[in-house]
This record gives C-alpha cells, structure tokens and sequence, in this order.
C-alpha cells in the first residue's frame, strides 16, 4: 500500500515576522520550517510503514523551489518519495485552487484501494484547516480530520477524531484523507542514515505542464490566483493602542493601589 | 437548469448552519443568527437557519427565530443523528443548490471546519476560514477600518459593493486580512466561536419562525465511515467565552507551572473568574487546550481580563484585546502586553499574583 502526505513549508510564524510596507508578510526574511501538523502526519505514515508489509510512503508539497530542502528532510526521515509540485501558474492561490493542483499531484502519484492520503490539520501561516478537506472533496474520498489516534490492523482503519468536548471514534473506508494533529504523536528526528540516503531516493519536480491534463488543473485560469475564488480586499495591521496605566512599584501598596483604581471605576 | 455558483444573480437569502450536538443547539449558532441578522437586513434579505439532526425538536427551531431567524429549514433524518461529514456535507449541498444562499456562515467548530470547506469544494465556491468580523456594507466596513486598522479610510478608494467582506487575523494573527469571493455563491465563511455576540432573545418574534421540513434525500451507502461511539470528556471544560473575568497565564510561570496555575486559581476565584492560558502554556502541558486563549484557541472579550506573565504575541492578542479591562503582569516592562493593557504592573507574578488576590479580598471585604 501506500501512504501519500502532503506536506508545507513555512514561514516560522511564532518568531519575528517580517512585514513590507504593502501589508504583505516579507516571507523571505523570515525563517522557514516544515509545518508542524503536517510531521504528525508525516510520523503517523512512518509508523504504520514500521508495522505492516509493503508500505511506501511518499511525501508530495506545493511550494516555491527551496521547498526541496523541506522534502529532503523527509526523505531523511524515512520517507520513500518525495514530490515537489512548482510553477509559477500555482502562486497565489487560495484553498480552492490549491487543492485542485494537490488533488492532480496525488492523482497522478495514484491513489488505489487501501491507500491513505494524509496531510497536517493546517498550516500555521494561513490557520484555514481548508486543503485536506478539499483535497478528499476533489479526489472524491471519505476524510476524517483532526485525528489524534490512528489504529489500522487487517486493512481496517479505525481512527479516533478530536471534539472540543471529547472524540469521536470512527471506522473509515479506504482510500481516505486524514488530517493529523500534533496531539497524535512525537515526530522523529531525521536519522544519520536517512541523511545519507535523502539525496539517492527518488525526487520529482512537477511543473504545469506536468499537471495541466488532470481534470483538476487544465486551463491556466484554473490554477494559482486566477483560479481562486477568494481574492484578499484588504490587508492591514492592528493600530498599537497606547499603553495604559502603568502601576508604579510592585509591592503590596501597588496591588492596592490598582485595587482601589478599579473600585472606583467600578470595574469589581 | 444546471446548478451554477458563478451565476451570482441567481442567489438571495443569507443562511446560517446551527450544529447541534445531542440535540441541542450550539451557542455559535445564536451568534451567528444574531451577526446574520444585521447582514439580511443591510442587504434586504430573509435569514434562515439551517438545522440537521434526528428527531429534531420544534421547540428549539423556532427559538432560532428569536435569535433572528426569519425561517428554518428543517432536515430530520435518521442518518443525521450525530455528524459524519459524508451525510451533512451531502445534505446541505442538496439544500443549497436548490435554495441559492449568496451568503452561508457555519461556526467554525471543530466540526464546521470540517463541514465547510468540504461543502464549498463540493459547489465550486470560495471558503473563508475563521473569520472574526463581517460587514456587507461599505460604509459600516469603513467604520469598522476606523477603529481597528491604520489604514487612512478616508483617503482610499473602496469599491462599493454588497459583496461579503470577510476579516480574519492571518499570518499567525500578525496581519488582518478582508476576503471577498465576489464571482461565486454562496460567499462562505466559517466565524470563531465566541466573537460575535448574540443578541437578546426575542420570544415574539421566535414565535412567528416559518419552519419548512426539507425532504432528505440520503442513504447509508451515502456514508462512508461507521461511527463507533462519541465520548464526551470526563473532566468538565472550563467555559472561557462566557466567563466575566479570565485570569490567564503564560510563559511567565516556567519556572514553577503549577504554582504559577494556583495563583491565577486564587486570583480567579477571589474576582469569580475562570483560568485562561496562552499557547505556550497549553504546549508544554501545563494545562488543558480548554483553557487556551487566542487566534488558535478561544477568543474571549470578559469584562476583566488579568495577563500573567503573557509577552503578549499578536497571536495571544487576537483572542483577548477586546476585553473590556485588561490587567497586565510581567516582569519584563518593555512586553507587548502593556501596549493592549488598562493596567500594568512591571513586576515577579510569583509574588504580585498573591499581593493582588489579598488586595482584592480586603477591598471587597471592606466594601461588605
């Protein structure tokens, strides 16, 4: 069988984020990471590779070329294959447009009977938690997101699905899409010998024209931003509020004066 | 005639997806009806809810109406007892392409985020997720950039449209962005849970909701999954959005979590509160996700909101500047925090956290 995972490179959104002065995030400045969700997923495919027969796993991403080294590190991880998906025809593109190209590429890898597509909730630049869906939507498979245990023996997949107050249990047929959450596992680090081997696995690049017969691609107002039905209005930055009132001292004379400044606004 | 998402003329009516889990109506769906509501009436439509499940009680569907709802369609199935996203997603397709929405809001719940953009793939339409403000009116749009954006409003051209102008934090909450979908229908947003705030009930109005049952088409070999069982989470969550005081901690109490947990419980307690925390915290362990305030957790606007040892990461920001007062400690006097703050004080939350609950005692005990 094989286990397909899409994965994204990302700007590192929790440290310092470059902004230009259109509003726009300047991603070049900024360090990128593999996306955290999507290396549960990725660990998730890993472990199922270690307990059955005859599982390649291959990793497939969209993105602009340095996205490689992300690929590469996945390889390094234990992943079989990786695929880069790359022209500039898929910029800008919004979830729908995104999970056209995607739902092509995986295609194309081949999605047979027992297969698992898995991908991250979502990606910490863009939080929408839309393409795993939409990938499953396009290649017409059942999905389950925000998965947090994964039991598969026998060719049954059983998967236990996160609520805000609980979880669900779920027996999914396969081919499907899962989306992984990071409470699922601890992904792994690359290992001396994936390193080694990363360079030797097999790496495709897949361009437009690669893509453009999948019924989810085609013309080139399919794709990228033209293709998208989202369009950004406006970008803008909060406005910095001026600073409140600052309590001199720390002691307890302050607490008590902050105290009785909210007693007198009748805040409590 | 075919169903077409770009024939935008053809669509009317904004709808709002009110989950219901067990039978009972989340709260996001009151919001949501409530924020629905002011955009019918600037666009001069009919708002409707839409409600799936089985065995669907009458009674609940027409309080809908007082929350704003002018109709609701009603799909009873047995197959929509609890969510599968195969049968909703079916459904709610069917639903649309028959009716036309231009305008289809879906909280965004673990489940909506699971509905929603299966739902928009499915009708070839734009998905905006986890939107946080909603505006079809130009001019309220620009009142809206007034108070919350550096953009010179008055200087800058806005085209002047009906369509949907959909604002989310994007970038990890370090930038707002407005989403417009203006050549498909339905336009879609999913909207957090707790941002919009419901309206008064209206117990008039509620009785003269027009509820139409829908004819469901569905079957189990619609399904693809087997539902095993739903287990709800033995600990009781703590309810953030609805609680008047939060008292959060960050990465502040490191060196001590659960001390550091125990004084924002005192503090809680001492202001009849409940326990926030910042992603850090939630990361590390320290205490549940149920607790997490901000753009990847719950957004909160209590009347006090007590910071500690929170730098205060736009992130963090996003789910709690609205707060009517926010009081801040930190050691660090340069933190973000004091820019969102009411109040600061610059010092160990280790020894101002208990200072503060014994001021706070003393005065409410000296005011009896």
């Amino acid at each position: 069988m094989k286990i397909i995972v899409c994965v994204k490179q990302v700007p590192d959104t929790s440290g310092v984020v470059a902004v230009k002065a259109d509003g726009t995030m300047d991603r070049a400045a900024m360090a990128t990471i593999s996306n955290p969700d999507d290396m549960n997923a990725l660990e998730a495919a890993l472990q199922i590779k270690e307990t059955q027969e005859n599982v390649k796993v291959c990793v497939v991403s969209m993105g602009p070329p340095p996205t490689e080294s992300m690929l590469r590190e996945c390889l390094a991880m234990g992943a079989d294959e990786a695929y880069l998906v790359s022209a500039r025809e898929f910029g800008g593109a919004d979830t729908w447009a995104t999970s056209n190209t995607l739902a092509a590429a995986i295609e194309k890898i081949g999605v047979e009977q027992g297969d698992i597509v898995m991908c991250g909730r979502q990606a910490i630049d863009g939080d929408t938690a839309q393409v795993g869906p939409q990938i499953a939507e396009k290649l017409n498979l059942p999905q389950v997101t925000y998965v947090t245990a994964i039991d598969f023996q026998d060719g049954v997949l059983t998967v236990r699905r996160e609520l805000e107050d609980g979880y669900m249990t779920i027996k999914v047929q396969t081919p499907c899409v899962l989306t992984c959450i990071k409470e699922l596992n601890t992904p792994r680090y690359m290992s001396v010998p994936g390193v080694m081997e990363c360079y030797s696995k097999p790496y495709a690049v897949w361009d437009y024209e690669a893509l453009k017969e999948s019924k989810w691609v085609g013309p080139v107002e399919n794709v990228g931003l033209k293709g998208s039905p989202t369009q950004v209005y406006k970008s803008f930055s909060p406005p910095v509020k001026g600073k409140g009132t600052m309590i001199e001292g720390a002691d307890k004379a302050a607490c008590e004066q902050l105290v009785s400044m909210l007693g007198d606004k009748h805040i409590i | 005639m075919a169903y077409n998402s770009k024939d935008t003329a053809a669509f009317k009516g904004v709808w709002v997806f009110c989950e219901q889990r067990d039978g009972v109506i989340l709260g996001t769906g009151y919001q949501l009806l409530s924020e629905g509501r002011k955009l019918a009436d600037d666009l001069g439509v009919e708002l409707c809810g839409v409600l799936l499940g089985s065995g669907v009680n009458e009674q609940y569907a027409k309080a809908l109406g007082g929350y704003g709802a002018d109709k609701v369609y009603i799909c009873d199935h047995e197959l929509l007892k609890d969510y599968t996203t195969d049968a909703y997603t079916k459904v709610l397709c069917d639903l649309v392409e028959d009716k036309k929405p231009e305008v289809f809001l879906i909280g965004a719940t673990n489940i909506g985020r699971d509905l929603g953009p299966r739902v928009a793939a499915r009708l070839h339409t734009g998905l905006t997720a986890d939107c946080t403000h909603l505006d079809v009116d130009v001019e309220k749009y620009k009142a809206f950039l007034k108070t919350t954006s550096t953009i010179d409003v008055d200087n800058t051209p806005f085209e002047d449209t009906k369509n949907l102008k959909m604002t989310r934090p994007a970038f990890g909450g370090h930038l707002m962005a407005t989403i417009v979908c203006p050549d498909y229908r339905p336009q879609m947003s999913t909207v957090r849970p707790g941002v919009m705030q419901t309206q008064a009930f209206d117990e008039a109005k509620s009785q003269q909701t027009v509820l139409e049952h829908i004819d469901v088409q569905l079957s189990r070999d619609d399904i693809h999954v087997d539902l095993i069982e739903i287990k709800k989470s033995a600990k009781k969550l703590v309810d953030l959005i609805g609680a008047d005081v939060v008292v959060a901690v960050g990465r502040g109490i490191s060196s001590n979590p659960t001390r550091g947990i125990e004084i924002a419980e005192e503090l809680a307690n001492v202001l009849g509160g409940v326990v926030g925390a910042s992603r850090a915290v939630v990361d590390a362990g320290w205490i549940g996700v149920d607790h997490q305030v901000g753009q990847t957790g719950k957004t909160v606007h209590p009347k006090i909101y007590v910071a500690l040892g929170i730098s205060g990461a736009i992130q963090h920001l996003a789910g709690m500047q609205d707060s009517e007062c926010i009081i801040s400690v930190n050691k660090n006097g340069s933190a973000p925090i004091f820019d969102a703050s009411t109040y600061g004080i610059t010092g160990d939350l280790f020894k101002v956290g208990p200072m503060l609950a014994e001021a706070i005692k003393g005065f409410k005990a000296a005011k009896g």
